[in-house]
C-alpha cells in the first residue's frame, strides 16, 4: 500500500531542525535549570523517530549509518569516564569541577566536566531508545 | 575517603561497556572476562584485609558529605559477600569458557555477566537505601536477559514469570522507598537508622519495615519463593550457577542489614516474623527436595531451604548466630554454585534431567563422582568441611534464645538435604553402569577444574575456619553494634 505522506515529509525536514535545536538547549540548560541530558536524549530520540516515521527506514539508516547499541556504549564509555578520571588525581569517585572560559562573541561561560557526563547521559538514552524501538518496529532481524 | 571501593561496582560495568564494542571477537571477550573477574578477586581480598585493619571504609560519591550525597560503605560483612561473589564468578566463567556456545557468546553473554556482577556488588557495598534499588535494577535488568538468552518455549515462559514477579517487587520497593523518605526525610541507611532510633521505631515505621521484608522476601526467596524453582531451572548451567548462588543472597544481604541497621528496636514483631517466615521456608523447600524427580528443581529446592536457614541466624538475633549466618552465607555462594555446576554436567554428560533414568556415572567419571560426594557432605553440614561451622554457630545462638523448634527444623533440613542428594548419589553417581551411546564419554577439562576448585575451596573455608573467622566476628560485631556503622558514616 503506497500512502500519501508528502506534506509529513516536507514538515518533517523543517521539524527535525526545530527538534534538534531543543535537545540542545535542554542539553546546555541542565546545569541549574530544568533539563540535562537524559531529557536532551530522549528528545533526540523523538527526532531521529520521526525521521524513521516519515521516511523509510533504509534512507534514513543511508543518512545516519549508527549501530545504535555501539552509541549506546560509547555514552556509558564517557559517563564511566569522567567519574573515573578525578580518581586518578586523587579526588572521590564522580567528583566534578568546572571553570569559567572567556569565549569570543557569547562572553563568559562556565565549564564544567560534568557535561561529559552528561554527554554520556544523552547518547546512553540516544542509543537504547532507538535500539529498544528498532528492535520493535523491525522484527527479529538483528 | 576511599575511591578503591567503588571498584568492584564500576570496574564489571566498565569492562561490560568495553566488551560490547567487541562483540565478534569472543576471544577478546574471554580474555578480558577472565582478567576482570581476576583482578576484582585481588582488590576484594585487598579492601577485606583493609577493612579489618583500619575499620569501616567509606566513600562519599563526588565528595557530597552523607547523608546528602551516595554514599558506598564497605564494612567486613559486606567485603566478605563481595570477595566471595567475585570468587564464584570467576570460577563459574571459567566453566562457561567451555560450556557455552558461539551464539551465547555473540549475544553479549560476558558483558550481561559483569553488570550483575556490578549490579550486586553494589547492592552490597552501598549505603543509601534508593542507590540500593537501583543497583538491585542493574542486576536485575542483566538477569532478565540471561535468563531468556537461548530461547525455547519453556525459558521464554518461565522468564515471564521472573521478569513479573520481580518488576512487581521493584514496585513496592519505590512504594517502600517514598513511604520511607515520606516518615524520615533521608534515604542514607546509617542517617536513617539514626532516625528512627531517635523516634523510637513506631507503628507506622513497622508497617514500612514488613513491606520492605516483603519486597527483599520476594527477591530472596523467603517464603515468597513460588517463582525461584521454574526461574532458577531454565538458564545454562554456569548461568543458572550464577543465579543460584548470587541472586538470592542480595536480598538476604538487604534483610540482614534493613533489620540489623535500620529497624532493630522492634524484634518482637519484625525478627519474629522472619522466624516464621524463615520456618515455613525449611518445611515448604523440604518438601520440594523430596518430591520432585528433576534434578533441576531439586537443586532449586535446595537453595529455598538454605534462605530458611540462614535467616534462622537473624531471627535468633545474638553475636553468634550473625556470625555463623555471614559464615553460612560464604559456605553457600560456593556451595550452592558448586550443586548447579555438578547438575548441569551430569545433564550435559546424559542428556537426561530426572535421575532415574542416569545410573553408575561414577565408573566413568570417577572424580566427578567423589567430588559431588564431597559436595554432598559440605552441603549436610559434616564437620571438616565448610557448612558445618555455620550451621553449628547458628545452632548455638538458636539455643541461646531458646527457639528449639527453630533449631529442631532447622538441623532435620540438614538431615533431608542429605537425603535429597544421597538418592541422586546411590543412583545416578553409584550403582550399576549401564551403557549409553548418546552419554558423552569425556567431561572437559576446563569443566572440571572450576568445579574441583569449588570443591576444595569448601575444604579449605571449612578447615581453615580459624583464618576467616576474625573477618566475621568483625562483620557480626558491626550487625550486632549498629552504631559502629552510622559513625563510620556520618562522623569520619
Amino acid at each position: 500500500m503506497k500512502i500519501n505522506d508528502l506534506i509529513l515529509r516536507t514538515v518533517v525536514q523543517f521539524v527535525v531542525f526545530i527538534v534538534l535545536t531543543i535537545a540542545i538547549y535542554l542539553f546546555f540548560a541542565g546545569h541549574y535549570t530544568p533539563g540535562g541530558g537524559f531529557v536532551a536524549g530522549l528528545v533526540l530520540a523523538s527526532a531521529v523517530v520521526m525521521l524513521y516515521i516519515s521516511f523509510d527506514t533504509d534512507t534514513v539508516r543511508k543518512g545516519l549509518p549508527l549501530d545504535f547499541k555501539i552509541v549506546a556504549a560509547i555514552g556509558v564509555t564517557l559517563a564511566l569516564l569522567s567519574g573515573i578520571l578525578p580518581m586518578l588525581f586523587g579526588q572521590p569517585f564522580l567528583k566534578m569541577s568546572s571553570m569559567n572560559i572567556q569565549f569570543p562573541l557569547i562572553g563568559e561561560k562556565t565549564l564544567a566536566t560534568v557535561m561529559i557526563f552528561e554527554l554520556g547521559v544523552a547518547l546512553t538514552v540516544v542509543g537504547v531508545v532507538m535500539t529498544i524501538i528498532l528492535s520493535i518496529s523491525e522484527g527479529s532481524d538483528d | 575517603m576511599n575511591n578503591l571501593i567503588v571498584l568492584p561496582l564500576i570496574l564489571p560495568i566498565f569492562i561490560a561497556v568495553i566488551l560490547i564494542f567487541f562483540r565478534q571477537q569472543i576471544r577478546i571477550q574471554r580474555i578480558l572476562t577472565f582478567s576482570t573477574l581476576l583482578l576484582l578477586i585481588i582488590v576484594n581480598i585487598y579492601l577485606l584485609i583493609q577493612v579489618k585493619v583500619n575499620g569501616i571504609q567509606v566513600l562519599q560519591f563526588g565528595g557530597w558529605e552523607a547523608p546528602f550525597g551516595i554514599s558506598f560503605v564497605a564494612d567486613a560483612f559486606a567485603m566478605l559477600l563481595v570477595l566471595t561473589t567475585s570468587i564464584v564468578a570467576f570460577l563459574c566463567m571459567i566453566y562457561a569458557f567451555s560450556s557455552l556456545g558461539e551464539t551465547f557468546e555473540k549475544m553479549f553473554v560476558y558483558p550481561l555477566v559483569l553488570l550483575m556482577i556490578g549490579g550486586i556488588n553494589g547492592s552490597f557495598l552501598t549505603g543509601d537505601l534508593f542507590n540500593l534499588f537501583v543497583c538491585f535494577e542493574v542486576m536485575l535488568l542483566a538477569s532478565y536477559v540471561l535468563i531468556t538468552l537461548g530461547g525455547g518455549k519453556e525459558r521464554l515462559r518461565e522468564s515471564i514469570k521472573y521478569v513479573v514477579i520481580n518488576v512487581l517487587a521493584s514496585w513496592f520497593f519505590l512504594v517502600g522507598l517514598a513511604m520511607i523518605y515520606g516518615t524520615l526525610g533521608t534515604l542514607n541507611m546509617a542517617h536513617l537508622a539514626q532516625r528512627v532510633a531517635e523516634v523510637n521505631q513506631g507503628p507506622l515505621l513497622t508497617t514500612i519495615a514488613l513491606l520492605f521484608l516483603v519486597v527483599f522476601a520476594l527477591k530472596a526467596g523467603l517464603l515468597l519463593f513460588f517463582w525461584l524453582p521454574g526461574s532458577y531451572r531454565v538458564p545454562t548451567t554456569p548461568i543458572a550457577a550464577m543465579f543460584g548462588a548470587l541472586l538470592t543472597k542480595v536480598g538476604i544481604y538487604a534483610i540482614f542489614r534493613m533489620f540489623t541497621l535500620i529497624f532493630p528496636l522492634e524484634t518482637n514483631i519484625t525478627h519474629t516474623l522472619i522466624g516464621v517466615m524463615a520456618i515455613a521456608t525449611i518445611i515448604f523447600g523440604c518438601f520440594g527436595v523430596m518430591g520432585f524427580k528433576d534434578l533441576r528443581q531439586i537443586v532449586a529446592y535446595n537453595v529455598i531451604i538454605s534462605v530458611g536457614f540462614v535467616l534462622l541466624g537473624l531471627y535468633a538475633n545474638t553475636t553468634e548466630s550473625l556470625e555463623g549466618a555471614v559464615f553460612y552465607l560464604m559456605h553457600d555462594m560456593l556451595i550452592k554454585a558448586l550443586l548447579f555446576l555438578m547438575i548441569g554436567t551430569i545433564i550435559y554428560i546424559t542428556g537426561r534431567t530426572s535421575f532415574d533414568e542416569i545410573k553408575g556415572l561414577i565408573h566413568q567419571f570417577p572424580l566427578f563422582g567423589w567430588l559431588f560426594f564431597i559436595m554432598m557432605l559440605s552441603l549436610a553440614g559434616i564437620p571438616p568441611l565448610s557448612g558445618f561451622i555455620g550451621k553449628l554457630l547458628i545452632g548455638q545462638g538458636l539455643i541461646d534464645k531458646g527457639a528449639y523448634i527453630a533449631i529442631g527444623i532447622g538441623f532435620l533440613s540438614s538431615v533431608i538435604v542429605l537425603y535429597s542428594l544421597l538418592r541422586i548419589f546411590l543412583k545416578s553417581i553409584f550403582g550399576e553402569a549401564t551403557y549409553n551411546q548418546k552419554f558423552k564419554t569425556k567431561i572437559p577439562k576446563m569443566m572440571l577444574v572450576p568445579m574441583v576448585t569449588f570443591g576444595l575451596l569448601t575444604l579449605v573455608l571449612g578447615v581453615g575456619a580459624e583464618i576467616m573467622m576474625p573477618y566475621v566476628e568483625d562483620a557480626a560485631r558491626v550487625l550486632t553494634n549498629p552504631e559502629i556503622y552510622i559513625n563510620a558514616v556520618l562522623n569520619p
